[in-house]
Parts: structure tokens; C-alpha cells; sequence
């Protein structure tokens, strides 16, 4: 099959062919601008550099492993490694990928505005996230820190590594999050097209909505939370050691309060990203639209309440356990909605493989896997075994990697033409996404046994059960397979950016305000015209779609001896 | 040298009572995982190559909504997710309850940097091993002296986590002599993944001799916890102050263990171990009604396994019995700040003993 990139585009190219990229050329303009395309932009360069250092953190991690015994570093690097693997993982990369480029970058075209609501808030955002990441790296620099990405209390306390300094980087970063949801919810509310009524928004704007209230409502507690830490680190303050009269149990309290939501602002962008790809390239109308807009809402809400199934065996009381028990199974529902829909809407599609489509269809895989083995989780008594091992490892990489990062890849290659106005080699794009796929179940499989059979999480040496090995082994292997998989696409997309053939406004034949009344790349006020909405979103047509390639079909099947 | 899945399998080995109880959850919940994934997955296999662009199938009439059929997929999961939370609460119930003290053998388990520290009532000391004897329940009573440990028995699927500043515990009945894994499975710093010690589950005839041979370590019969702890209490002469029965200094600690204390700010708290430990080491915490605020803390001198054998001692003490030789002379100091007549009225409390100072003034 080749790669089909259609050109149905209505929008028409400016004439001048200005746009936001070339608006202005030098550096200044860049780090001074407050245009949401180019600040995008900058968070995609950030989030790139964040990514590569994590991802570094990891190899060292799986080389290590490879040994029972290490091989290596000391255990004191090891311990740094993997807590650098996590603090750059999650508060560098996975809470802001989706929602600081793609959702900068999509979300005033995607309603038809022409900027978000508070530009200069916007750009100070991202100069708090960089602050914060510089802190964060310079607290490597000076020495590391030890405690994990978690920070437990009296670990975190007692430490000491660069913990102060790090956690003042991570405050920071919170900041730049929180500015960023302001920035969403108001833009949300208030700038949309007319026309553009709350269920004629693509399911990525209501995904990115949930997500910013989640961020608004949970981030200020746990950037209080680490400050606390901070502050009694420095001044010796009694809030969480018990030594001083506090309570170690209350910091996970808070740190979860925020932390479980965490993981909702890093797979809600992800459920939007994959809902505008299986719409896109199965030509047709998404499948119960208020469903998957109202799960969101759910997810967003029910996940403020499961904080405490993180603390099954903290010392927590039974019906404490059980009734966060029963929230995180209930909590199981409206992303089982979400999968079922996505599902259905290829149900009389037209499907196109694309790039973007592979990796939406690896995301499905392998979130069902990585939400269904959080039943394992949920479930208080099978989490008693499993709390604390390699089970866990697995099961969040399957929904944090498998999921989000699977949901980022899939969202920058579909929207690569709109920010670049280029494309990109549909052929290494495929294969990349199936590299993708194979190696991260070969990294990340092997650890849901190796939990199984016991092994715990952050553990440098295992020499006490050999066997175990064998799975590290395989899960290196596979890491290895992921990380060609990641630099693929680093290599051929920032070849596409300059070299990459013009894509024309609408490559993909694609419904949506962004697509259809938006330039590739869009001019820096977005739309040439004033916008006005009339239609509902994903209007696609499958059949008129399927019809124009029945030539291809025909041709496939009659090379392939098939009648 | 044989490593591969097919050698050892892809379950750790099940040996304490609850094990194949958790077994048979988790394969169901795995069952269920399947069950969904495949079923998707194979959905999605089958649309994609029917519906494929291009290929001449039917594609009138898409429908973009079916309320029916989301009920049906909200409603299915749900009542699935219900009935295996039901199944697993009980499961936890059952593994949370611990069993009854006449039947079982508690241990003292105390975390620290970086190793296991065991503790046998008879006395008998274990670091990074825990010998415990088949069939009988176990139950562990744990405290950190540093960071947050979690104990984390694999081979009997028990896990908790070790706290510092308040105990913690944990039960299994091992099923099967052999020699299982001890692990510590929360992040404690620098050497954490070399805190790991041996579970010994030996036969009855085994554990005798163990036992006999003061677990093999010791060539005189250990002290018991007990008995450690009257010496702690003989050392810190914590009689000058707590004597046989209640005195103007302090109150009597015979037979407090279990009952309910009442404190100068008027709440009420069972007297049980973390109670105990936390007035050793921050006493001014909780003052108990009718007495001054006037014990030193022992919260920076007292190791944790030193506060476990003093709360053992004091479980055994009565009026009678224990290390009360200044009793007489506490009883005869004049000018203490308490009116005698105290004495007289109060006669309230459960015991005699305990009640004779309860009521004595205080106006706060």
C-alpha cells in the first residue's frame, strides 16, 4: 500500500506564504514570543531535551540489571539514577508533553481563536518549566538525589543528597502547570468560535479541559506538600518525621492526593490525541461522543478520590483500604467506555494505516493491558503482593509509556504537517511505530512476571534469585528495540522539518477547524478569515472515502493471487 | 547453571495458607484481563481488515450513538468490577485479621537501615533470618527505627509496610518447611535492595531443637523479651516514678495494657502498644487526668527494640509483682502539690488501683 497523503484541503495557503514560523527569524522573537504555535514549539525543544536525559537514566537502569549483581554503578548511582529516570520522566516530560506542545499548539486553532486567552501567562509558563528543569538538572549536577521520584518521608528528610533544591525545581515546574490549566480553562470558556458549542468541541479540547482542572485542583497540593519537605529539611520544622512529632503517613496522603490525579493529566491529553486519529483515519463520526466527553469528566472527578490505594499496606485502616478499593474498580468503568467507543467507530469506517493510526491502535493494545492489570492494583488483596515489585513497574509504563507516550508519538506525527507544513516519510513512520510497539512489550512484559515472582521495585541487585535474570535480560533486550524505536522518529521528523515535502493544508483529508480553515503552517493569528462553525465535529463521510480506493484494493488483492 | 522461565515457572511458589487463596484471585482477575483484551483486540483486528479502505463492504447508515450498548458497557464491567471487589475485600478481611495470641507465635520485626531485625519472645534474636515452625500462625508486630521499610514475604504473599513512630503488623501461616525470600519492598536508601534475609519455616521436631539450642546461636538459654525489658525498666528506674498502684507522681502502669486511658484535655485512648511507646518517648503528648506533666522524654535515648521489651514487661506487670521496691517512699513524700484527700474519693476507675488518682484536680 503506499502512503496516500490526499489533498482535499478547502483552506487556501496564504499568498505570501507568511506563517507563524517565518514570521520572524531571529532568536529573540522566539524566547519573547507569545504566540501559542511558537511557544508550543518551544515546549516541544524542552520536553525533547527532558525526554533524552530520562530516557539515558533508563538505559543505565536496564543495563545495570542485567547483572543479579550489577555491574556498573555503585548503589548509591543506581539509587540517583533511577530517581533522576523518574523526577525527569514524570514532572519533566509526561505531565506537560500532551497538554504543553500539542495542546499549546492546537488548542486556540482547534475552537477558532486566535491566541490563547492570557499569551504573556502562557510564555511565563514556559520560563517557570524551564526554571524549574534547570533547578532540577543543577541538583543532578551537584550531586543527585536519592529518594525516588516519590520523595517518601522520612527517606526524603533524612537525605542528604540535593533534595531541597531539586524539590524547589519541581514547585516551580507545578507553577508552570498550573498557569497552563488557567490558560486552558479560560481559553476553553471564553474564546471559542461562534458556533463552536460545547458538543461541537473536538474530544481532545474536552480532554484537555478535564486535564486542567485536574491540574488546577491538584497541583497546589503537592507543590505545598514538597515545600513542606523543604521547609523541614531546612528549618527543621516537625510536619512529617516522626522524630519531630509529624506524621510520614500524611505526607503520602498529600503526595497521592495529588500524584494519583497525576496520572490522569498524563493519559486524559492522551484519550484526546487518540480520539481525533481513530475518527481521522476510520472516516467517520466518533461513536457516542457525550460518552467519551463525559468520561473525561468522570476520570477527572473519580480520580481525586483513589489517592489512597496507593497506601493499601501504609498502615492505613481496613475500611480506608476498602473503600478506596471499591472507587479504583468503579474508576475502571469510563475508561473501559472510552476503549469500547474507539472501537465501535471503526465499525463501518474507511481505516487508513497510517502512521498516527498505528500508534492510536498500539495505544489501545496497550492501555487495555496497562488499565486492566491496575485491576491487579485496585483489587486490595492482590495488591498486598504486588505493591512494591516490578508488577507496578510494568503496569504504570504500560499506561504512562504504552499510553501516553504512545498518544504523544501518535499526536506529533499526525499533527506534524500543521506545525511544520511538511511531511515526514510515511514509510519509516510505520515502521517506527511497530518498533515501537514490539519493543516496548518486550522491555515491559517481562516485568509483570518478574514482579509476580517477587521482585521489587528500585532494587539494584537481585544476586539472591538468579532466576530472575532471565526476564531482565529480556526486558534490556527490549529497551534497547524501544530506544531505536524512540530515535527513529527524533532522526526522520527533524530531517522532515527541513527537507520534508510541502503538505498543503489538510494532508489528511482531515475534519476540524485546525485542518480546514488553517494554513500548514498556520499564520500567526491562525485563520485568514473570521471563523464560524456550523457543523459538528468528525463529519466525515466512509463510504465516498472508501470508494476513492477500491482501485488499490482491487490491484492489492489481484498481486496477491486473491480473487 | 539453569535460568529460564520454564525452570522455575512464572509463579512464585505458594506457602502459607492465604497463597492459594490469592493465587486463585489473581489468576481469576488475569482471566478477566484476557478475557477483555482479546476480546478488543480481536474487534479491532476484525474492523480494521473488514472496514480497510478500499474494500467493498457495506458502509450506510454509520451510527454515532447507541445508548443501549453503552448502558450494556458501562453496566457489564461494572457489575464485574463490583462482585471481584466483594471478592477481594473478603480476601483482605481475612489476611488483615490477625489470629488469636493463644495460637499464634508474635515476632517483633524492627527495620532499620539496612537490615531485618527479628526478635523472638522467648528471647531469641534473628538478623535478616526468621525461623518460624509450620502450621502455626505467625503473627509479626513491626516498627521502624529510621525510614519507611516494607516487609515483604513473596513465597506467603504478605506484605506491610514498616513505619517509624508506630507499629504495624502482619499474620501468615506457613504451609510448607523450606527456605523463602525476605524482601524489603519500599525505597530506604543506599543499600535497599541488600536488605534481604532468609525465612526459615521449619517442622515441629525441627523448631524444638532450634528452640532447645537457643536458635543456634546462643549457648545459654536467651533472656526472654520480657525479661529484657525489667532490666531497661530497672535501668531507667522507671519504678522511682510508676510504682504497684497509683501515686501523687505518676500512675500505676500494672495492668493498664488493653484499657482505656482518660487525659488532662479530656479525650480517651486505649492503652495499646503504640499508646505505650508513644509515652515513653514523647510523653507530654498525653497527659493522663490527674497527673503533672512531668516524665522525661525518653524519645532520643531509647532505641525501639529497647521501648518493645519495656512494653512486654509492663504487659506483665500487677501490683504486686515488678521491680516496685520505692513504692513506700513515693507514698510517703510529703508537700507533693496534690491535695491527700484525692486519694479518698476517687473510685471510679476499673480497677482500684488504677482509679484512686482519676479524678484528682483539673481544671483545664
Amino acid at each position: 500500500m503506499s502512503a496516500t497523503l490526499i489533498d482535499n484541503a478547502t483552506a487556501e495557503q496564504p499568498r505570501n506564504d507568511r506563517n507563524y514560523l517565518n514570521a520572524d527569524h531571529t532568536l529573540k522573537s522566539w524566547l519573547l514570543t507569545v504566540d501559542h504555535k511558537r511557544i508550543g514549539i518551544l515546549y516541544l525543544i524542552a520536553v525533547t531535551i527532558f525526554f533524552f536525559i530520562g530516557a539515558v537514566a533508563a538505559a543505565m537502569i536496564r543495563y545495570e540489571l542485567t547483572s543479579p549483581h550489577g555491574i556498573l554503578l555503585s548503589s548509591e548511582v543506581y539509587n540517583k539514577t533511577f530517581s533522576a529516570h523518574g523526577i525527569y520522566m514524570v514532572f519533566q516530560f509526561l505531565v506537560v508533553a500532551i497538554p504543553a506542545v500539542l495542546g499549546n499548539f492546537l488548542i486556540p486553532l482547534m475552537i477558532g481563536a486566535r491566541d490563547m486567552a492570557f499569551p504573556r501567562l502562557n510564555l511565563l509558563s514556559w520560563y517557570m518549566f524551564m526554571t524549574g528543569g534547570l533547578l532540577i538538572t543543577l541538583s543532578f549536577i551537584l550531586g543527585g538525589v536519592d529518594a525516588g521520584w516519590t520523595f517518601y518521608v522520612p527517606l526524603s528528610t533524612l537525605s542528604e543528597t540535593q533534595i531541597s533544591l531539586c524539590l524547589v525545581g519541581i514547585f516551580i515546574t507545578g507553577f508552570s502547570s498550573i498557569f497552563t490549566a488557567v490558560n486552558f480553562i479560560a481559553t476553553i470558556h471564553k474564546m471559542r468560535a461562534p458556533g463552536m458549542t460545547w458538543y461541537r468541541l473536538p474530544l481532545y479540547i474536552w480532554s484537555h479541559y478535564s486535564t486542567a482542572i485536574v491540574i488546577l485542583l491538584g497541583t497546589p497540593v503537592v507543590a505545598i506538600t514538597l515545600f513542606l519537605v523543604v521547609v523541614e529539611r531546612g528549618f527543621g520544622f516537625g510536619i512529617f518525621s516522626p522524630e519531630l512529632g509529624g506524621d510520614p503517613v500524611l505526607f503520602q496522603h498529600l503526595f497521592w492526593f495529588y500524584s494519583h490525579p497525576a496520572v490522569y493529566i498524563m493519559i486524559l491529553p492522551a484519550f484526546g490525541v487518540i480520539s481525533e486519529i481513530i475518527t481521522c483515519f476510520s472516516r467517520r463520526p466518533i461513536f457516542g461522543y457525550r460518552f467519551i466527553a463525559y468520561s473525561s469528566v468522570a476520570i477527572a472527578f473519580l480520580g481525586f478520590l483513589v489517592w489512597g490505594h496507593h497506601m493499601f499496606l501504609s498502615s492505613q485502616s481496613v475500611l480506608q483500604g476498602l473503600i478506596f478499593s471499591i472507587i479504583t474498580w468503579i474508576l475502571a468503568v469510563p475508561s473501559a467506555i472510552k476503549v469500547f467507543n474507539w472501537t465501535t467507530t471503526m465499525y463501518k469506517g474507511s481505516i487508513h494505516f497510517s502512521t498516527p493510526m498505528l500508534y492510536a491502535l498500539g495505544f489501545m493494545g496497550l492501555f487495555l493491558i496497562g488499565g486492566l492489570t491496575g485491576l491487579h492494583l485496585a483489587s486490595i488483596d492482590t495488591d498486598v503482593h504486588l505493591t512494591g515489585t516490578y508488577f507496578i513497574v510494568a503496569h504504570f509504563h504500560y499506561v504512562m509509556v504504552g499510553g501516553t507516550i504512545m498518544g504523544y508519538l501518535g499526536g506529533i506525527h499526525f499533527w506534524f504537517p500543521k506545525m511544520f507544513g511538511r511531511t515526514y516519510s510515511e514509510m519509516w513512520g510505520r515502521i517506527s511505530a511497530m518498533i515501537v510497539f514490539v519493543g516496548f512489550n518486550l522491555t515491559f512484559f517481562p516485568q509483570f512476571i518478574v514482579g509476580y515472582l517477587g521482585m521489587p521495585r528500585r532494587y539494584h541487585y537481585y544476586y539472591f534469585a538468579p532466576e530472575w535474570q532471565f526476564y531482565h535480560i529480556l526486558s534490556t533486550a527490549g529497551s534497547t528495540v524501544l530506544g531505536i524505536g524512540f530515535l527513529l522518529p527524533g532522526i526522520y521528523l527533524t530531517y522532515a522539518i527541513f527537507k520534508g515535502k510541502k503538505a498543503g493544508p489538510n494532508p489528511w483529508g482531515a475534519k476540524g477547524l485546525e485542518w480546514e480553515q488553517a494554513g500548514s503552517p498556520p499564520i500567526t493569528e491562525n485563520f485568514e478569515k473570521p471563523v464560524l462553525v456550523l457543523e459538528d465535529p468528525y463529519n466525515y463521510n466512509p463510504e465516498e472515502d472508501s470508494k476513492m480506493y477500491e482501485h488499490e484494493v482491487e490491484s492489492a488483492d489481484m498481486l496477491g493471487g486473491r480473487k | 547453571m539453569g535460568w529460564g522461565p520454564f525452570q522455575y515457572g512464572v509463579q512464585p511458589e505458594a506457602a502459607s495458607a492465604h497463597a492459594p487463596y490469592y493465587d486463585a484471585l489473581f489468576i481469576t482477575i488475569t482471566l478477566l484481563l484476557l478475557l477483555f483484551t482479546v476480546g478488543t483486540v480481536a474487534a479491532i483486528i476484525f474492523f480494521v481488515t473488514k472496514y480497510r479502505r478500499g474494500t467493498k463492504v457495506d458502509r450506510k447508515n454509520v451510527i454515532t450513538h447507541h445508548t443501549g450498548l453503552e448502558l450494556i458497557w458501562m453496566g457489564v464491567p461494572l457489575v464485574l468490577a463490583l462482585g471481584m471487589f466483594a471478592w477481594s475485600a473478603r480476601n483482605f478481611i481475612s489476611v488483615r485479621t490477625m489470629p488469636d495470641p493463644a495460637e499464634s507465635t508474635e515476632i517483633f520485626c524492627i527495620g532499620k537501615k539496612w537490615m531485618w531485625h527479628f526478635q523472638h519472645m522467648n528471647g531469641v534474636r534473628e538478623n535478616n533470618e526468621l525461623t518460624v515452625v509450620v502450621g502455626q500462625p505467625v503473627k509479626i508486630t513491626m516498627i521502624s527505627q529510621d525510614v519507611i521499610h516494607a516487609l515483604y514475604l513473596p513465597e506467603m504473599r504478605a506484605q506491610y509496610h514498616v513505619v517509624p513512630g508506630r507499629y504495624t503488623d502482619l499474620q501468615f501461616t506457613p504451609t510448607k518447611p523450606g527456605k523463602y525470600k525476605i524482601l524489603c519492598a519500599m525505597h530506604c536508601g543506599t543499600q535497599h535492595s541488600e536488605m534481604v534475609g532468609q525465612l526459615y519455616v521449619l517442622t515441629p521436631t525441627e523448631y524444638a531443637e532450634w528452640l532447645e539450642k537457643g536458635g543456634n546461636r546462643y549457648k545459654t538459654k536467651p533472656t526472654t523479651v520480657a525479661e529484657a525489658g525489667k532490666q531497661i525498666w530497672q535501668e531507667k528506674q522507671c519504678a522511682n516514678c510508676h510504682t504497684g498502684v497509683d501515686n501523687p507522681r505518676a500512675p500505676s502502669l500494672a495492668g493498664i495494657f488493653g484499657k482505656e486511658r482518660v487525659f488532662t484535655d479530656g479525650t480517651k485512648r486505649k492503652a495499646d502498644r503504640d499508646y505505650i511507646r508513644e509515652s515513653i518517648k514523647m510523653p507530654h503528648n498525653m497527659i493522663t487526668k490527674g497527673y503533672e506533666n512531668t516524665m522525661p522524654v525518653y524519645g532520643g535515648t531509647i532505641t525501639e527494640p529497647q521501648v518493645l521489651a519495656l512494653i512486654e514487661y509492663i504487659k506483665t506487670l500487677t501490683p504486686s509483682t515488678g521491680d516496685f521496691e520505692r513504692q513506700d517512699i513515693v507514698n510517703s513524700i510529703p508537700g507533693t502539690n496534690r491535695d491527700n484527700s484525692n486519694v479518698d474519693v476517687a473510685n471510679q476507675g476499673q480497677s482500684a488501683g488504677n482509679a484512686q488518682f482519676r479524678s484528682a484536680e483539673d481544671k483545664r
